[in-house]
């Protein structure tokens, strides 16, 4: 049998690589960032429809992802969806010509959102801290076009 | 008449042995805290952990690299290779990382405790620290079980650790997915509570029932050769069917009701 000594090392090492592992996931594996350490503000935005968007998809402006999506709710009185958008105060400025859109990362990929920034008319028409997005557009839902398109075969 | 007596007597003696196995554990956790024992806990974590080491890093390096390589050939085919990253560590995190590493250690370490602890029965040991006025349980069983408690999670973690780098190695370095790709959309997709700590709670409850079995079946075997062979084998057959089933019901309670 080994001295005591030795397998205090020994369980000290495994502890310590264990610690070691938990790091790496922390750092490496799991996303801790732009959501807990990086001020957002948020903004809200009407869709007809979601598609297969979720709370915590990407924000993008131009593949550039600037927030998330932190909620998505049923407006109460008109029954439409309304998305949150927490956005990164790195991007304060946005005009409120700004359109948004879901998109889907390649054929099959996940749903995100699409910001276009419009054009900066007046220097206050900026968007601020639980605004509206007027001009959205919604999810492509691939059923509902196969749909327009099986009923414009039938006449 | 024969046969329902027979039932009966089964029933009585798998009863029996539940109401001992639970009397063994009430008096573990009954003798916890005395820090006198503490270097016997040491010993067993070097016993059951570091030396669970070696299969287990190799096992889950292996395991990453062919999950890598059997998803790639189907992911490439739609494009979405850069989903070879989140593909890996969730499957590691939320299910291989546990099961197999219950499974490696119930026939690993599982059933050296159960041999072990048979064979002091078998050779009057247990009894002779009793003439001793040296509880066994204290003694013997209550370090073996806690530090497999203690180190069958931290084996779960590293091996889910080393399966997604041995799944970074086949990826990015063989088959050329993009590096940056495979770290950024593990990212987004693998979240700390849902898949990291899930995976932990799976890992520590695998951890109670494997060293259980193995403690029990060592302690209550019969002080034969024979016994002992039996009760190694029933402590892998055991614990290994109880995982795989309370991996099923854990994993319907955590990710089956999003």
């Amino acid at each position: 049998m080994k001295n005591t000594k030795t397998l205090e090392v020994a369980v000290g090492l495994f502890t310590l690589i264990t610690i070691l592992a938990v790091v790496f996931l922390s750092l490496k594996v799991v996303n801790a960032g732009l959501q807990g350490e990086t001020n957002t503000y948020l903004l809200h935005a009407k869709f007809d429809n979601i598609g297969g968007l979720k709370s915590r998809s990407a924000i993008k402006i131009g593949g550039v992802t600037v927030g998330r999506v932190t909620a998505i709710t049923v407006d109460p009185v008109d029954y439409t969806p309304v998305v949150t958008l927490a956005i990164s105060d790195m991007y304060k400025e946005l005009p409120d010509t700004t359109s948004v859109s879901i998109l889907t990362s390649g054929l099959l990929g996940e749903q995100y959102i699409g910001l276009q920034p419009g054009f900066l008319i007046d220097e206050s028409d900026v968007l601020v801290d639980g605004d509206f997005i007027e001009d959205t557009k919604s999810a492509l839902v691939l059923e509902d076009l196969i749909g327009q398109f099986l009923f414009s075969q039938g006449d | 008449m024969k046969q329902i007596e027979r039932l009966g007597a089964n029933v009585i003696a798998r009863l029996k042995a539940l109401g001992r196995s639970s009397l063994m554990l009430w008096n573990v956790f009954a003798s916890v805290p005395r820090l006198k024992n503490f270097p016997l806990f040491i010993k067993q974590m070097y016993v059951l952990g570091v030396q669970s080491l070696p299969i287990i890093l190799v096992a889950g390096l292996f395991i990453g690299m062919v999950m890598a390589l059997q998803s790639y050939t189907v992911l490439v085919d739609y494009g979405a290779e850069a989903s070879l990253g989140p593909f890996v560590a969730l499957s590691l995190l939320r299910e291989l990382g546990p099961v197999v590493t219950a499974l490696l250690f119930a026939g690993r370490a599982g059933s050296a405790l159960t041999a072990e602890i048979g064979l002091m029965k078998a050779t009057e040991q247990l009894s002779s620290l009793e003439m001793m006025a040296v509880d066994p349980i204290k003694r013997i069983i209550a370090p073996r079980l806690l530090a497999g408690i203690v180190s069958m999670p931290m084996l779960a973690l590293l091996f889910s650790v080393v399966g997604i780098i041995g799944g970074y190695l086949v990826g990015v370095d063989w088959l050329g997915v993009d590096s940056g790709s495979y770290w950024s959309v593990m990212q987004s997709t693998v979240s700390w509570q849902q898949d990291v700590l899930n995976g932990c709670i799976k890992s520590i409850v695998f951890a109670f029932i494997v060293t259980y079995v193995a403690v029990f079946k060592g302690y209550d075997c019969l002080p034969t050769s024979e016994g002992i062979s039996q009760a190694t084998t029933q402590t892998v057959v055991y614990s290994s069917l109880l995982v795989l089933g309370l991996d099923f019901i854990l994993t319907a309670l955590m990710f089956g009701l999003e």
